[in-house]
């Protein structure tokens, strides 16, 4: 009896390849392609050191199957491409000296590295499969004292702030997909704001996998200084290829005292087909230390890619008064799977943090909250807020949430709420009967449903968002 | 050596023997004891390495090697005082495992109504309703807990309620542990069969005469028949130094309703896995329960609100009060098949901390397959609200007394929901005792 049915999803647009010549390496894993990684980065010894410590606990550990609600067949590690490079000049005096084919592409993708073409007050690093092609704005952020570049820059030129904060947050040996990137990364943004700087503009990676056989492993550090502030987002888009391709990246985030980290996502992966051949498995480790005092760390996520989504950005509530943040719309179709949420491990006194989670499936996918809220004992006066709502589209899907609250401190105040529901009839006729289309409708209900999160990212994106859950369920009734 | 190696010595004399000894019983009930225990072995005990068993570590109930109670009887007095006033008359009574009919009565129950004793159903002429569901509900998983329990399968009772009756008393299950050999073992076993259209009111009690360390490994199977009505209590007031692993397991069918409410009150360690599967249309559950907890226990609910078909509700609604260095953990999950729409589910999880060495781990989980649902849970952690304190303090409460009048409050959604006067006085006493300690120490 239900009109809402879902049909078929909009062409993913992205699904393009750039004909570009590579640096590839073999196929495989051992300790040799972790060396030859490092080699071609020209890394000093102790990022050597700190690969190869990775790579041999990951040969130690085991994939995480048991607990996740997710199912894919066994990944064959020595099936992957772990460094893929577009052939150019060594070191880029300036954009002119970029690939012009590699500017058309990430044009096309709608990320102009020209300044003059881009959006004021954005600034991007383009990251092509395993290096970082372009960062615009670089010396106008250097101006502040801001330091935004790719990570393979930042181990040359800044090897000492590296040193002291890579791996700090996320151990080399935290879980088995942190422990494979730590190995392998080949590349990924840097951003350092030093002490009472509010960083000028936005500040973006925009992440293409364009390889079929490669898999992209990048590292992510961001540093804000005692009382520094930046805003830091991230894209991402993938060619279409029936074969399922494997990006699996670490992000830490350090907040010294009253510092603040804003962190937000859009994460738009090739999903796969509808019977769900290809796609990416997007299994990533975010994860932010409030350190200081008073400092604040917030991730907004809006996930409509990927065949597999196994994400769970956290923060770890050090300091005293640290805040932490979770905005997340997850939106999963056809076949696709995500097992995403978060965790707040709350550690210092008056620690608060806020969870929104909004979860829509459709089609036949699977789409699961999991989160830990963690109060230990000496969290005087800390409060968790956490609110997880699941919408679905459709009678195949499947909406799950695995809350899970550990409580050590009985002046904590912890509160969780869920709630599952659909697209009611009513809403639906009520739209209509105004004279809105029943796809308009159902696009103002959904965007109605995630508003809480929208308004968390920064305007652009905030548009484009709602734009792509407009083109993931278009057609989505019936 | 790991530990699974270990308890196969353990329990594999006892078992030999326990079998030889009840040999004159049917063959498919012997079957079933030598299938539950090969699956116990190859189990072993659970460890806190997988998720169900996460935040409890059973590993003192494997250490202790609890052997099986001697099957005799305990002479043991005052036992009129654990017995529920409204259950006078109609009344099944265990003395460490051993069934006491001097103790019982049961003057009350319909003669229609067969409540039995468990050994003495397995040698007599109810066979048929025992094979079509003794562990039918708890058989074949993966719970080492219900497997020993089904190879050690023998004491406990057999209630079955025929179609269209009514049993207006009580039916109390009273399991009472008395100072006997120390470090023993019980496995009480029910098995509980309400036909189409009938009603039963069921009470489960588990105390101890004094305080003594002992293991009590219980299994319930609850059959709600097409339109029929169960409420069941189940009450644990057991030993201090006492280790309590329990399931209840129902299935409830059309239109019919089975309203659960559990009082948790005693036992070092104990663990209660609940699971009622809403196998038809229209079929609902009422799932409630209040924990109470202080220094040195450890209390676990896992519970599993199965949604196969449409039109199904079920309420859970859980409560904990934990005072002392107490751990209180409850897992709650929600599970709607593909084809259960219009279901209605509510789960909610509220804890309540007196003290700050309590710990609570709660994870309310909904998985949910079906569009056409309307399902919520929610779970609070947290400690008395200054504001209402201070609204009774300005009334010129004494701190104290305005403490302890908002937990009692707290509970009291619970209380009140239970409709015997003597399992209402029991609870208000066991909150009220509690509250007094703290108001003496």
């Amino acid at each position: 009896m239900s009109t809402i049915e879902l049909l078929t999803n909009k062409e993913y647009k992205y699904g393009f390849v750039t004909d570009i010549e590579s640096d590839v390496i073999p196929k495989g894993l051992s300790e040799e392609t972790v060396r030859l990684i490092s080699a071609k980065k020209g890394e000093p010894e102790w990022m050597l050191e700190f690969r190869l410590k990775a790579y041999r606990q990951w040969l130690k550990m085991s994939e995480p199957k048991h607990w996740p609600n997710i199912n894919y067949p066994e990944v064959d590690y020595q099936d992957i491409i772990y460094y893929s490079a577009p052939k150019q000049k060594a070191t880029k005096a300036s954009l002119d000296e970029v690939d012009p084919e590699l500017l058309r592409t990430f044009e096309k993708l709608g990320i102009p590295l020209n300044e003059q073409k881009q959006l004021a007050n954005v600034a991007v690093d383009a990251v092509f499969d395993s290096v970082s092609v372009a960062t615009t704005y670089k010396e106008k952020l250097k101006s502040h004292g801001v330091v935004f570049c790719s990570f393979t820059e930042a181990i040359r030129d800044y090897p000492e702030l590296v040193r002291k904060y890579l791996g700090s947050v996320v151990p080399v040996g935290d879980n088995y997909f942190a422990a494979l990137n730590s190995a392998v990364f080949s590349d990924g943004s840097f951003v350092f704001v030093p002490k009472g700087v509010r960083c000028p503009m936005e500040l973006s990676t925009y992440f293409r996998i364009n390889n079929q056989e490669s898999g992209q492993f990048e590292r992510t550090l961001i540093v804000a200084e005692e009382g520094a502030h930046v805003s830091y987002l991230e894209g991402c888009t993938a060619p279409k290829f029936d074969k399922n391709q494997l990006h699996a990246a670490v992000v830490e985030l350090v907040a010294l005292d009253d510092a603040e980290i804003k962190y937000s996502t859009v994460q738009n992966w090739y999903a796969g087909d509808e019977e769900g051949k290809g796609g990416i498995y997007n299994f990533v480790t975010k994860r932010g230390a409030c350190r200081g005092r008073n400092s604040k760390i917030s991730w907004t996520q809006v996930e409509t890619g990927s065949a597999i989504t196994w994400k769970y950005p956290s923060c770890i509530l050090q300091g005293d008064n640290s805040i932490g943040e979770f905005y997340s719309v997850a939106l999963t179709n056809h076949a696709q799977q995500a097992d995403t949420g978060t965790k707040m491990i709350h550690i210092g006194k008056n620690t608060r943090s806020t969870i929104i989670s909004k979860g829509i499936s459709a089609g036949k996918s699977n789409n699961s909250y999991r989160g830990l809220v963690k109060v230990l004992p000496g969290a005087e006066g800390a409060r968790n807020y956490t609110q997880c709502d699941s919408m679905l589209i459709g009678g195949r899907s499947g909406a799950n949430t695995f809350p899970y609250i550990e409580v050590m401190n009985n002046t904590a105040r912890v509160e969780h709420e869920a709630t599952t529901s659909r697209i009611s009839e009513e809403q639906l006729f009520y739209l209509q009967q105004r004279g809105i289309s029943q796809e308009d409708a159902v696009s103002l209900i959904i965007n109605g449903f995630c508003k809480d999160v929208f308004r968390e990212l920064p305007m652009e994106f905030a548009v484009e968002a709602q734009r792509l859950l407009g083109l993931k369920l278009e057609n989505s009734v019936g | 050596m790991s530990q699974a190696v270990k308890e196969k010595s353990i329990y594999a004399d006892a078992f030999r023997e326990f079998a030889a000894a009840r040999a004159g019983e049917p063959a498919w009930v012997e079957r079933l004891r030598e299938g539950a225990f090969e699956r116990f072995e190859e189990l072993g005990f659970p460890t806190t390495d997988e998720e169900d068993w996460k935040y409890t570590n059973v590993a003192p109930i494997a250490r202790k090697a609890f052997m099986p109670a001697a099957p005799d009887q305990v002479e043991v007095v005052g036992v009129e005082t654990f017995v529920s006033a409204e259950a006078r008359r109609s009344r099944l009574v265990f003395v460490n495992g051993v069934y006491s009919p001097e103790h019982s009565a049961r003057e009350a129950i319909p003669s229609k109504v067969l409540v039995e004793e468990l050994g003495a159903a397995l040698t007599g002429e109810h066979g048929e309703v025992l094979w079509n569901h003794l562990g039918r509900l708890s058989g074949e998983g993966d719970d080492a807990f219900d497997a020993l329990n089904t190879a050690f399968l023998g004491s406990g009772a057999l209630i079955r309620v025929p179609a269209g009756v009514v049993v207006e008393a009580p039916v109390q299950l009273l399991f009472l542990t008395a100072p006997g050999e120390t470090e023993s073992a019980t496995f009480p076993r029910v098995l509980v069969v309400a036909e189409r259209d009938s009603r039963l009111d069921l009470i489960e009690t588990y105390a101890a005469v004094d305080d003594s360390e002992y293991f009590t490994d219980a299994v319930v199977e609850v059959f709600v028949g097409e339109g029929a009505g169960v409420t069941h209590y189940k009450v644990q007031d057991e030993a201090g130094g006492a280790y309590h692993v329990a399931s209840t397991r129902a299935e409830v069918s059309k239109d019919a309703v089975y309203d659960l409410t559990t009082v948790t009150l005693g036992a070092r360690l104990s663990r209660h896995d609940i699971e009622v599967v809403l196998t038809s249309p229209g079929a609902s559950c009422h799932v409630d329960g209040l924990y109470l907890v202080g220094d040195g226990q450890h209390t676990d609910t896992h519970s599993l609100i199965d949604h196969r078909e449409p039109n199904g509700a079920s309420r859970q609604n859980y409560k904990g009060i934990l005072d002392g260095k107490s751990r209180a953990v409850f897992n709650g999950r929600v599970y709607v098949h593909a084809g259960a729409h219009g279901t209605d589910a509510q789960q909610s999880n509220k804890n309540l901390l007196l003290s700050t060495d309590a710990r609570v781990d709660t994870k309310p989980q909904l998985e949910i397959y079906n569009d056409d649902v309307k399902c919520a849970h929610g779970a609070t952690v947290g400690q008395l609200e200054e504001e209402e304190l201070f609204y009774l303090l300005s009334r010129g409460l004494h701190r104290d007394l305005a403490r302890n009048l908002l937990t009692y409050g707290f509970a009291e959604e619970i209380v009140k929901k239970i409709k015997f006067d003597s399992i209402r006085a029991q609870l208000d006493e066991a909150i009220l005792n509690r509250l007094h300690a703290r108001l003496e120490a």
